[in-house]
């Protein structure tokens, strides 16, 4: 290892004493996967990122859907939601040019903008992720409904172009949504396994759209809920349960096809190879929930905890029986669990993406604000997220033990090209 | 208050690193020496440190445009401190009067003068906390200046017991004009005095901590704006042929500052801080942060 890291080091003129750091990152990235099989080979070479010129660690920005999606989910987010404040639609293209320029050099673990020996400027980047590897950072951009129409004026011209199925997400039973942490006109999700390569990333693309965009909301997650490759673990969510394991897995590049990228012959035709992201921002009462039993919390999930085998099974990766039921007659599944409620209806399958957050201590409450960023890609959102949230909205047990305070819904138009730019393919056809 | 110590930093900062070209160990111990907190002890020190460290010639290669801006910038300090001698001696013969109502009303247009030129006045003497400390930035039996008055108008609705601060402040400010006259600028102090009049709103006023009892604070946001373009119209021509673009953008986003501030002025004035909601904050913080980043790169005017 140490004599193909000498060899790289000189191969790359230019670049800096960062490198020691990356290949140093990247071992520890090594060291994570686990797993085997055909689909861990493809999620290792994604992981060390040999796709980008070599840069280990560094994950392609450019290519034919957006980074962020199908990458085996890196450990930490930040998500971000913009309000733009210029009416000039070139301006946002030239916002979306500028971000996708930083974009694609900060995935390679690159400062955004020139090195300047002026001491009287401010430096181009931030800085503070110089010594950091570039860390599996993606940065998938999304466009929100009010981008096409806001209050209804057809602000950029965009109106004809609008998907129809990003019509919001209707408001469900129990809602406790804070505009202050909803919707948006675009939105950024950085993901890295370093916070503050992914910080770094939100914050520098933030600085950039000063006097063009502001920052509507952002959030934090911690730890992943979900894996989005089978050459990861299922990890747990603060509940304490694994959370994810009949997620679709990107080496199923069919379901992939069926259920998240958006096809020829759907509408519109620019957002061929994109998808939609439903963004949930779930606070878990966490105090309630620690007082329960671990019989109600398993009835609850409809999952054993530890094992995460579904009630009545072994392992967690046996099939839910839902026809099931126990000595008393009932289902061993119960009808309100959250499992089996997620699971009534397969064309409502989604790709799970989304990440535990804390905010710290609720100072109303002096309880814990903690919970699931919830994140899901889908093909059609109105078809798949929309009733399947709908029906856990309303009959969900473990609606008793949680908050939604905030979503967002955005289309995620396909990845850019080299020479281009994301989003080139809406705004070059208005 | 805060003025005082983190600009007393920059000026370490920016001076030491064009001065002599200090390595970055070198600066990092020069801004040890100013505590970054806000007590009196550490006031003292922050100051004497600046005026020490821009004692090293600035390492700028000086142009006629940039001495004219130097000097229309030092002529703007100085016309701030005439006028805020004779607007401060409104405020304080309406205390040592007994007149509440008017001391209220001179209260704001008086301090519009201070905080104008805040940054540069902030560093002249020792006068920064005797005039414009809040309760708690020195000790309760050292608490003097505009915003002990200001206490006693408001809460208590009355003059009483404050005509010697009324003096004291009035001596103060006279002795600022004083210093004033003496002041020595370098271009970079246009520089980072234009930012950190911006500064001075983003990490203060837009809170409403600077006029807790009298809600004016949005006469002192509007004040910083117009100090920051005053810094920014001296340095104008260097930059106009160096960088047009630059020029235009700024000046766009000094005008979209002053149309967001707009909708709150009231007569002569600017309605209670209190009727600002929060969202309407939010625009006005992030209004100023816009027109940071580009007013951040008039540093180019000083590149040889």
């Amino acid at each position: 290892m140490s004599k193909k890291k000498a060899g790289y080091f000189e191969d790359r003129k230019g670049i800096s004493r960062r490198e020691l750091f990356r290949l140093a990152g990247a071992t520890g990235a090594g060291l994570a996967i686990g797993g085997g099989g055909v689909g861990a080979a493809v999620a290792a070479r994604d992981i060390l990122g040999a796709g980008t010129g070599g840069i280990v660690g560094a994950i392609p920005f450019f290519g034919r859907n957006q980074a962020g999606i199908t990458t085996p989910q890196q450990d930490r987010l930040v998500f971000a939601a913009f309000d733009l404040t210029t009416d000039n639609v070139s301006k946002v293209r030239d916002l979306l040019r500028e971000w996708t320029t930083a974009a694609a050099l900060m995935s390679e673990g690159r400062p955004v903008g020139e090195e300047s020996e002026n001491v009287y400027l401010p430096p181009d980047d931030t800085g503070e992720a110089l010594d950091l590897s570039p860390a599996r950072l993606t940065l998938t951009f999304g466009f929100g409904p009010t981008l096409f129409e806001q209050d209804g004026s057809d602000r950029f011209g965009l109106a004809v172009q609008r998907p129809a199925t990003l019509a919001g997400i209707p408001s469900m039973p129990g809602d406790s949504l804070e505009p202050e942490r909803s919707d948006g006109d675009l939105c950024v999700q950085a993901c890295a396994d370093d916070p503050q390569v992914a910080f770094h990333a939100i914050r520098n693309l933030t600085r950039i759209a000063r006097g063009t965009a502001t920052m509507r909301w952002s959030q934090i997650g911690f730890g992943r809920t979900s894996s989005t490759s089978r050459a990861q673990e299922t990890p747990r969510n603060l509940m304490g349960f694994k959370d994810g394991t009949n997620n679709i897995k990107a080496e199923y590049e069919d379901l992939m096809d069926q259920h998240v990228w958006v096809q020829t012959g759907d509408e519109p035709a620019w957002m061929r190879d994109g998808t939609y992201v439903a963004a949930r921002r779930i606070r878990m009462l966490i105090e309630v929930w620690d007082r329960s039993s671990l019989n109600d919390q398993e009835q609850t999930i409809g999952r054993h905890r530890t094992s995460g085998a579904p009630i009545g099974g072994e392992d967690e990766f046996d099939p839910i029986d839902l026809e099931a039921s126990g000595s008393d007659g009932k289902p061993l599944v119960p009808t309100d669990s959250h499992v089996r409620l997620s699971r009534e209806n397969p064309d409502e399958q989604i790709l799970r993406r989304g990440y535990s957050f804390t905010d710290g201590m609720d100072p109303k409450r002096g309880q814990l604000d903690a919970g699931l960023f919830f994140i899901s890609f889908q093909r059609d959102p109105q078809k798949q997220f929309v009733p399947l949230q709908r029906r856990l909205a309303e009959n969900d047990a473990l609606n008793e033990y949680i908050l939604h305070t905030g979503s967002a819904l955005f289309a995620i138009p396909p990845g850019a090209r080299e020479d281009g730019y994301v989003g080139e393919t809406l705004f070059e056809s208005a | 208050m805060r003025a005082a110590l983190s600009l007393a930093t920059i000026f370490v900062l920016t001076l030491g690193a064009a001065g002599c070209g200090q390595g970055p160990e070198a600066e990092k111990e020069d801004t040890g020496t100013t505590e970054e907190t806000s007590g009196s002890a550490s006031s003292g020190s922050a100051s004497a440190s600046a005026s020490q460290a821009a004692v090293p010639e600035a390492d700028i290669q000086s142009t006629p445009e940039l001495e004219a801006a130097v000097d229309e910038y030092r002529a703007y300090v100085v016309g701030e401190t005439d006028q805020l001698v004779e607007e401060t001696a409104l405020f304080t013969g309406a205390v040592l009067a007994g007149n509440v109502e008017e001391a209220k009303e001179t209260y704001a247009p008086a301090r519009v003068h201070w905080e104008r030129i805040e940054p540069i006045a902030a560093t002249l003497g020792d006068l920064d906390p005797n005039i414009d400390a809040r309760e708690g930035d020195v000790p309760d039996d050292e608490w003097r200046g505009f915003h002990r008055i200001e206490q006693a108008l408001w809460v208590e609705n009355t003059t009483e017991d404050q005509e010697e601060y009324a003096r004291q402040l009035q001596a103060d400010i006279e002795q600022l004009q004083a210093e004033a006259q003496n002041l020595e600028l370098q271009p970079a102090d246009l520089v980072t005095g234009s930012i950190e009049l911006l500064n001075e709103v983003s990490a203060g006023k837009i809170t409403g901590e600077e006029e807790r009892y009298s809600r004016t604070d949005l006469f002192d946001i509007q004040a910083n704006v117009e100090g920051s373009e005053a810094a920014f119209e001296a340095l104008r021509p260097s930059l106009e042929q160096s960088d047009p673009e630059l020029v235009a953008e700024i000046e766009e986003r000094f005008g979209a500052v002053y149309e967001t501030l707009e909708p709150y002025r009231e007569g002569d004035g600017w309605v209670p801080y209190t009727d600002v909601t929060e969202e309407q904050r939010r625009q006005i913080s992030q209004s100023i942060d816009a027109l940071g980043e580009p007013l951040s790169r008039v540093g180019q005017a000083l590149e040889a």
